[in-house]
């Protein structure tokens, strides 16, 4: 496959499609940008499609072009780690509605020859998973060996059982949920009408001027919040002061929390766009897996083949672990063969990037059983 | 392999080949990749324990982190060929209603548990005059996990009130199978077959 252009480091590619979004709207042409790593055996068997969170991209383990950091999940994908190039074709692609080269509001628009900004339609998490299908067609793939994903790369990945159940053979899902809470909608839109209230934000074309960066700094601060736990936050913080003896008396960042909260949102907005930002929140709270099956999530999971793994933290407040326990309640009502774990961290949601021996030694274990089947 | 406790090798030769399988409270797994690798069993378990249940699925296993206090409502009806509760009926805050799950879950269920009426309890209750603290139940009476004790005769008479049927019965003395007569009190171990009327 070495000679297969297909495959490989910062890849681009846009077909034909259409997506047909659950809008009712159909979405096309559709521009990919993804990467993969370790070589698709002979039977193509070995396929493992990661899938990223809110404002993660295809660069899971390598060097993102922009910050210069490793890749988001070097940690879990890597040689020898549980997802191994050596041994897995891995592929790792930016979703539909981001910005890092797929299809997103500031992509081009071919019909206008301008960035779409709000004239990109409304999508959701489901869409996101129609439009990989797409790609991982004209990749050759037909079965993935598994679909692994934390936070919002969960939902796609429990997308990806429910929509093409016999398309994926093991589907691990990593601090996530089934569905949105009211709670998770109050904080994305918070975080979309910080965004929506910079006036540079101009109803989504800023494109070509100055972007609503002090709005999208914002929304990142407060959704960075909810990524971490309070003990988290004390022992890293407490109530010290930031490069001071005393209180300022004034509105300067005063305390270690607003001085990392501030650089938290400065740097994003380096590396991410405002609208996509708004189109992906909302994908995320439009997401309920079991509202087509009226609130009956076993249903979403009938007669599945797929083996599931979900793994939850215990200090997750954002993805609390009862939402893992409702789509395992689900699993078993529909006969799935079903793992499920709750772990010990100290750090909230984001403790699914960090590192957590007991993560990788199921995740290995998971799908080390899958390949010997 | 580990040698299973002789009342997992009890349920691990009785079991049928190719049986759905629910195993709960499943430990580490040791039963369940028995079942798997001799009897190509589909198993499933629950644990409660995390580091447990992080262990056997890293072997590779179908577990999930429960409680089957409360977690057994979620299953459907005669959803698997046997349910096992090896060892743990006398952690449970109500037995009663796990067994009842355990027998509507499984169309046959497995249950194991420590003789509370074997002789050197007995002893050690008339004559020690203090709680029995055995090779078998080795707990301090404030740190046992064991909550719920029961004997032989006790959970025959259960099962006879809630219509369940006994399809079969094994009794232990340490690793040594012994016969029905006096099982109540000679017997360290039970493991019985059950199934609902």
């Amino acid at each position: 496959m070495h000679e297969d252009t297909r495959f490989g480091l910062d890849k681009k590619t846009q077909l034909l499609g259409p997506v047909l979004l659950d809008s009712g709207a159909q979405f096309a042409p559709v521009e990919f940008a993804y990467e993969t790593y370790g070589a698709l055996n002979a039977d193509k068997s070995n396929a493992i499609l990661i899938c990223h969170a809110l404002t993660g991209d295809q660069y899971v383990a390598s060097t993102h072009p922009v910050t210069g950091k490793a890749g988001w999940w070097a940690r879990m994908v890597g040689p020898g780690k549980p997802i191994d190039p050596a041994r897995h074709c891995i592929i790792s692609i930016n979703v539909m509605g981001s910005c890092m080269g797929s299809s997103g509001p500031a992509s081009i628009d071919p019909t206008t020859g301008a960035p779409y900004a709000m004239a990109f339609p409304v999508i959701t998490i489901a869409d996101m998973v129609r439009a990989q299908a797409l790609l991982l067609n004209h990749l050759g793939i037909d079965i993935l060996e598994a679909v692994v994903g934390g936070s919002m790369g969960g939902m796609l990945a429990l997308s990806w059982a429910a929509l093409y159940p016999e398309r994926v053979r093991s589907a691990v899902i990593i601090a996530s949920t089934a569905r949105h809470s009211a709670q998770n909608i109050a904080f994305h839109e918070v975080g979309r009408q910080a965004i929506m209230a910079d006036p540079r934000w101009n109803n989504g074309a800023y494109y070509g001027h100055e972007a609503p960066s002090a709005g999208l700094a914002v929304a990142r601060m407060a959704a960075h919040i909810t990524y971490l736990s309070e003990a988290g936050l004390t022992e890293k913080f407490g109530r010290r002061l930031q490069n001071r003896d005393a209180k300022s008396f004034g509105f300067d960042a005063d305390f270690q929390v607003e001085s990392y909260l501030r650089h938290q949102g400065l740097s994003f907005v380096d590396r991410f766009d405002a609208n996509s930002y708004l189109y992906i929140t909302r994908a995320m709270d439009y997401f309920d897996l079991a509202e087509p099956h009226d609130g009956a999530l076993a249903k979403a999971f009938a007669g599945t083949k797929t083996r599931f793994c979900l793994i939850s933290f215990d200090s997750d407040w954002l993805y609390p672990t009862a939402e893992s326990r409702r789509i395992v309640h689900a699993l078993n009502a529909a006969g799935a063969a079903a793992s499920f774990v709750e772990l010990s961290s100290p750090f909230g949601h984001d403790a699914f990037l960090l590192e957590a021996p007991e993560m990788n030694r199921i995740v290995d274990g998971f799908l080390r059983a899958g390949e010997s089947q | 392999m580990t040698a299973l406790r002789s009342d997992l090798a009890i349920i691990a030769r009785e079991v049928r080949p190719h049986a759905r399988i629910l195993d709960v409270g499943c430990g580490d797994g040791l039963l369940m990749a028995a079942l798997r690798d001799t009897k190509d069993a589909d198993a499933r378990g629950m644990e409660l324990d995390a580091r447990d249940v992080a262990t056997a699925v890293a072997r590779g296993l179908s577990v999930v982190q429960g409680d089957a206090d409360t977690d057994l409502a979620d299953y459907p009806d005669g959803s698997f060929d046997y349910a096992i509760l090896s060892q743990t009926l006398q952690t449970t805050k109500r037995p009663d209603l796990v067994l009842d799950h355990l027998v509507r879950i499984g169309r046959q269920a497995f249950v194991s548990f420590p003789n509370f009426a074997q002789w050197r309890m007995r002893l050690a209750h008339m004559f020690g005059g203090r709680m029995p603290v055995t090779e078998q139940l080795p707990h301090s009476w404030y740190d046992t996990p064991n909550i719920h004790h029961v004997t032989i005769d006790d959970f025959r008479s259960f099962l006879n009130e809630r219509n369940i049927l006994i399809e079969g019965q094994w009794f232990l003395s340490g690793d040594k199978p012994r016969n029905e007569r006096f099982a109540n009190l000679l017997a360290e171990h039970a493991v019985f077959l059950l199934r609902r009327d």
